[in-house]
């Protein structure tokens, strides 16, 4: 008897998803995504501006150093490794250049994993700091492990460069050890509002932030920049957060011309493809945190409205960092692989001009004054770069591509 | 002015936007439905093992990201992708319907798995509750991670299955397809699994012993395949919400996704009235709707997460054992 | 529970054994070398347990003791009064924000010296202990679980939504107890961790005092009848509700200090890490170790801090391995390593010494397997 019951649902069942799913089939012919928002067409720009006489680690190759090595401090494994494993690359293609070149100064490098937890880090940095033969550092790369750390930094007087932590705060918390290599998060939210505004020519912006620091300080300046084009569209959602339809019915009720997304691509990712299969047809904006070939494979189709902005140059398009990192980490260069990359050039180099302690290699690098592959480097006594400098990107076929410097 | 009363005067973190709300309320009704129709069918899982072994799989979330991982695989195998599939309605559904038994039986493998090689030990040495918990609690662990070590720390690529399209309109909104097939798909199933729970032989050997272990055996009920079948039934209801899942989110599936998920579905399963079938559908229905209402109201989706559990805390004061109350075992037929 | 009992334990039980048959000054005299020793690791740093060169090792120490100090507080709730409680990291977060609130430059509130935050912060995590048992302590098991779980959860999103509370923007910069070296330098910096291990270690041995006298007095007595059977306990004329709320308030003054002293000695505080999987973290050290006793769970707390920190090698797999590791535990072991000690508490004492001329019996299994069999 319930067996009987029992099939006879089962079919009700699979009619039912037959009469269903037919409606379903048929929306697969229209179209979803159309490309780029209100006839914006942003041409992609091949070739980066590489400044010509840029430093790199293998100098002249008569260094002389022994004994001597340098520290990676960051994530290597856990949830946020990927992006220490960009830089911990980039700063190892550095170290490689360098041994390669000066064979009579062979650098170290010692890594050290924090997994990005700013308790664990402080044990992980003391012990960098109590290795006498290290004389610099490159990291941490989260804000909130560099925020935990800087302190013992500062009382080792060991220098460290940060290749990725944007928290405006870090600069201001009196240390004379901390350098970081890329704009802060209060350059890039007034940038990113003038890509929008001039570029994108939205005059209506919904800003969707996370709720990592990154996402609500990144929320905060670029609202600040945007003024009342943004002020009647915001919405907050929480990291791990996979369904945004309420999200998505505030801005398509809302009809922007552009929304910014400020946190990261894991977010990012299906939110933007919710919006798209919700009918939203304007342009999706992500930040440096979004800018990640993992975010266009996630989002699929959708990400084809995307723009990123980002503090940090693409490694993918200096062919020949590209092809160096490929060798060495089997995978194109990520999201501040080059930063790291510059970072450890400027620590190495300071080793090169035969320094042999900690104070005289911060000592270099506060005076240092020269280009990078990324950037010029030259530091104000915060640890703030003089200038820097905001890059534009977008999806196009399903790539990231360069659409030139923003700011 | 003193810090302290800046301190406490600071409460530009609490506005309501009532407009919104009002203007977005039916939408978010539909919306939170077919999310909580999902939360239901895991919070089954969880209620069901609970009602017949007083035990919280903490494991349970594992068991589904596992039948999604299974999901995105048979699907990326078909040829599904980031884009949207040019397939006819037939060929979808079929491959639809593969896929979710490719989940379901994964799932469910995994769940019967994790009963014989973890939980069974533990109850024929008789540990103490907490072996169990902590049972559960290293399961996830590992499977997560192994997960992890695998595949990484981001989601899988997504794997579009179909664009949503209006389909009618209702209280001033559109309803999709992708919304009734989730909601109506989930409905029936458990419906289908209240069912077979009440009215099949195997069901009755399920309840009985949820009731009363031992005098279920002295009657006859083989509770080792009572107790396999429970897991089994768990994990199947599983698979099955990761196909509605991932047509929600086509790149929803990272080794933790289950986590967040599951402490959402395990609140449903508590606010309805632990080991009650129906008591979790109801509370997975609710923690969608408060969720998305919630996220409106308040502009933020961690008030919304806030309120879900104040909910649950208020729900309980008033009715200890939730909402429709504990009843796997009690005979209502 | 007496001759099978006997001959089962006299195999690994014999240390065991003996040490209850010595009196309780001989106890506290065979307990000071250890205690030196204890003491003394960091400063040794013995070879193969030291955890350099990928963690200081110091360091590595004050978090094994910080953790040690989390699983004694969890454990009164867990261990002796047997409520399941999945949400422990909120009163951490409550006390650690209490320390950094009051002692941080970044914060607005006025500044306290760091040492009178430590007390404050359990008489706050202790307020909010009993606020949030009122509600919530008369939910049986699972439920209870439920909400202290939702309560780890809120406290760790309002840290977010509280603009005051700085959200993951932390506060850099929270106090430390007072003194310089002579070379003027800080004592308790967050470079080095011994003075730390040491304040955190004098600290727990307090708290195992405190803890211990609670368990042999009536308290513990009440805890321990409703962990076994809250309706028998309640009719024998036990006000559970009552006890249920001390071992609430008391357990969460003991995470409040863990709280600040974690603050104190990584100088800084922000939002992360109150996520319900270090709740469940916790639990695991105080089941790892054997819930319901005291040295257990300091075990198992030094095992769950240490593994990470010294096989840093295993890297993503240590987390495989920990999962895994638990389920064989719970196969195999599953009262913990050091299971608790079913025994006459207090006079009991005196009384069997009597009765037989020797120290109690003590079964290795808790007797909460025994009814843990009824379950399944």
């Amino acid at each position: 008897m319930s067996s009987v019951r029992f099939s006879r649902a089962v079919l009700t069942v699979v009619a039912a998803s037959l009469v269903l799913g037919g409606c379903a089939a048929k929306t697969n012919s229209s179209s979803s995504s159309s490309s780029g928002s209100s006839g914006v067409n942003l041409p992609a720009v091949s070739n980066v501006p590489v400044p010509a006489d840029a430093v790199l680690p293998a100098g002249n190759g008569k260094a002389t150093c022994h004994g001597v090595s340098i520290a990676y401090a960051g994530a290597e494994t856990g949830a946020n490794a990927q992006l220490g494993l960009n830089i911990v690359n980039g700063v190892q293609l550095a170290v490689n250049q360098h041994n390669a070149a000066n064979p009579g100064c062979q650098v170290t490098l010692k890594k050290f994993d924090t997994e990005g937890d700013p308790t664990k880090a402080t044990g992980i940095v003391t012990q960098v700091t109590n290795e006498a033969d290290i004389l610099g550092a490159i990291g941490l790369p989260f804000s909130g492990e560099s925020k935990s750390t800087g302190g013992i930094f500062q009382q080792a007087g060991l220098v460290h460069i940060t290749p990725s932590a944007t928290n405006p705060t870090l600069t201001q918390q009196g240390w004379t050890t901390f350098f970081r290599a890329l704009g802060n998060d209060s350059v890039q939210g007034p940038a990113a509002a003038k890509f929008i505004v001039n570029q994108l020519h939205a005059s209506k912006v919904c800003v969707v932030q996370d709720d990592s620091d990154y996402g609500i300080g990144l929320a905060a300046a670029i609202n600040k920049a945007l003024g009342d084009k943004a002020s009647s569209c915001q919405d907050k959602v929480t990291t791990n957060q996979r369904d945004f339809s309420s999200t998505v019915s505030k801005i398509t009720s809302a009809k922007p011309d552009a929304v910014f997304y400020s946190g990261y691509y894991a977010e990012a990712a299906p939110l933007d493809q919710q919006l798209v299969n919700g009918g939203y047809t304007g342009a999706f904006v992500g930040p440096d945190g979004v800018k990640d070939d993992k975010f266009i494979q996630q989002a699929g189709s959708a990400s084809s409205n995307t723009y990123f902005t980002c503090p940090c140059e693409d490694g993918s398009l200096i062919s020949s960092f590209a092809t160096a990192y490929q060798q060495l980490a089997g995978s194109a260069p990520g999201t501040y692989s080059l930063e790291g990359y510059d970072s450890a050039t400027v620590l190495l180099r300071g080793i090169d001009s035969g320094i042999t302690t900690r104070a005289a290699l911060l000592d270099y690098v506060k005076n240092y004054n020269a280009d990078g592959l990324s950037k010029h480097l030259q530091w104000d006594s915060t640890g703030e770069l003089k200038a820097s400098t905001v890059y534009g990107y977008k999806v196009q076929n399903g790539k990231i591509v360069y659409i030139g410097t923003i700011s | 002015m003193h810090p302290l009363t800046v301190f406490l005067a600071d409460s530009s973190w609490i506005n309501f936007d009532v407009t919104s709300f009002r203007q977005e309320f039916w939408d978010n009704t539909f919306n939170g439905l077919t999310f909580g129709a999902i939360y239901a069918l895991i919070a089954m899982g969880y209620t069901l093992v609970y009602g017949v072994l007083r035990l919280i799989n903490f494991a349970h979330s594992e068991v589904f990201i596992a039948g999604a991982y299974a999901l995105v695989f048979t699907l990326s195998g078909l040829g599904f992708d980031g884009s949207v599939p040019g397939l006819s309605t037939l060929a979808l559904i079929g491959d639809m319907l593969l896929a979710c038994l490719v989940a379901m039986l994964a799932s469910g493998a995994i769940a019967v798995l994790l009963e014989r090689i973890a939980y069974r030990p533990l109850r024929r040495k008789g540990a103490p509750p907490l072996a169990f918990l902590i049972t559960a609690i290293g399961v996830s662990f590992a499977i997560q991670y192994a997960i992890f070590i695998w595949r990484g720390a981001s989601a899988e690529p997504a794997v579009i299955l179909f664009v949503p399209k209006a389909l009618f309109s209702a209280f001033g909104t559109n309803i999709t397809n992708q919304q009734l097939i989730i909601f109506v798909a989930a409905i029936v199933l458990m419906l289908l699994i209240d069912q077979f729970i009440q009215r099949t032989r195997f069901g009755r050997g399920v309840r009985a012993v949820a009731q009363d272990p031992d005098t279920a055996t002295l009657m006859g009920v083989n509770k080792e395949r009572a107790i396999m079948l429970t897991f089994l039934l768990g994990g199947l209801l599983a698979g099955a919400a990761a196909l509605f899942y991932v047509i929600k989110v086509p790149s929803g599936v990272v080794f933790n996704g289950g986590f967040t998920l599951g402490i959402k579905a395990f609140a449903a399963a508590v606010l309805g009235g632990i080991g009650n079938i129906r008591g979790a559908a109801l509370g997975g229905l609710l923690i969608g709707l408060v969720g998305n209402y919630g996220q409106t109201l308040l502009g933020n989706a961690q008030w919304s997460d806030v309120i879900a559990f104040v909910v649950l805390v208020v729900v309980l004061m008033f009715r200890p054992t939730g909402i429709l109350g504990e009843s796997l075992g009690k005979a209502r037929v | 529970m007496t001759s099978t009992d006997n001959t089962r334990k006299n195999t690994p039980g014999g240390i065991r054994a003996r040490w209850n048959n010595l009196s309780r000054p001989q106890q506290w005299l065979a307990l000071v070398p250890v205690v030196v020793l204890i003491y003394f690791i960091p400063v040794i740093d013995p070879p193969l347990l030291t955890t350099e060169p990928y963690t200081n090792f110091p360091i590595a120490m004050v978090h094994a003791a910080e953790l040690a100090m989390v699983a004694i507080g969890l454990n009164v709730v867990v261990g002796q009064a047997g409520l399941l409680d999945l949400g422990y990291v909120g009163f951490f977060a409550v006390g650690a924000y209490v320390a950094a609130l009051l002692t941080s430059k970044e914060s607005m509130l006025h500044k306290l010296p760091y040492l009178a935050t430590l007390p404050l912060a359990m008489v706050v995590t202790m307020l909010a202990g009993v606020l949030l048992g009122l509600p919530t302590l008369r939910l049986r098991g699972d439920y209870l679980a439920i909400v202290t779980l939702g309560f780890g959860e809120i406290v760790r999103l309002l840290a977010t939504l509280v603009p005051a509370l700085n959200g993951q923007v932390g506060f850099a910069d929270v106090g430390h107890p007072p003194g310089t070296n002579a070379d003027g330098s800080l004592i308790f910096s967050a470079r080095d961790g011994t003075p730390w291990y040491w304040l955190v270690v004098t600290l727990i041995i307090i708290l195992l005092l405190f803890v211990g006298n609670l368990e042999r007095s009536r308290v513990g007595r009440a805890w321990v009848a409703i962990r076994e059977d809250e309706d028998a306990a309640q009719i024998m004329g036990v006000p559970t509700f009552k006890f249920k709320l001390w071992a609430f308030a008391i357990g969460a003054a003991i995470g409040g200090l863990s709280g600040a002293l974690v603050a104190g000695q990584t100088g800084f505080m922000n939002n992360q890490n109150f996520s319900v999987a270090f709740s469940v973290l916790y639990l695991a050290a105080v089941i790892l170790g054997g819930s319901g006793n005291k040295v257990g769970v300091m075990v198992g707390a030094f095992i769950v801090s240490y593994i990470p920190d010294r096989f840093t090698n295993l890297s993503d797999r240590k987390y495989l391995i920990f999962g895994l590791f638990l389920v064989v535990l719970m196969i195999f072991r599953p009262q913990g390593l050091l299971g608790a000690r079913q025994r006459l508490l207090a006079r009991g004492r005196q009384a069997y010494q009597r009765l037989v001329g020797r120290g109690e019996q003590i079964s290795s299994d808790s007797s909460v397997s025994a009814e843990g069999g009824g379950q399944a």
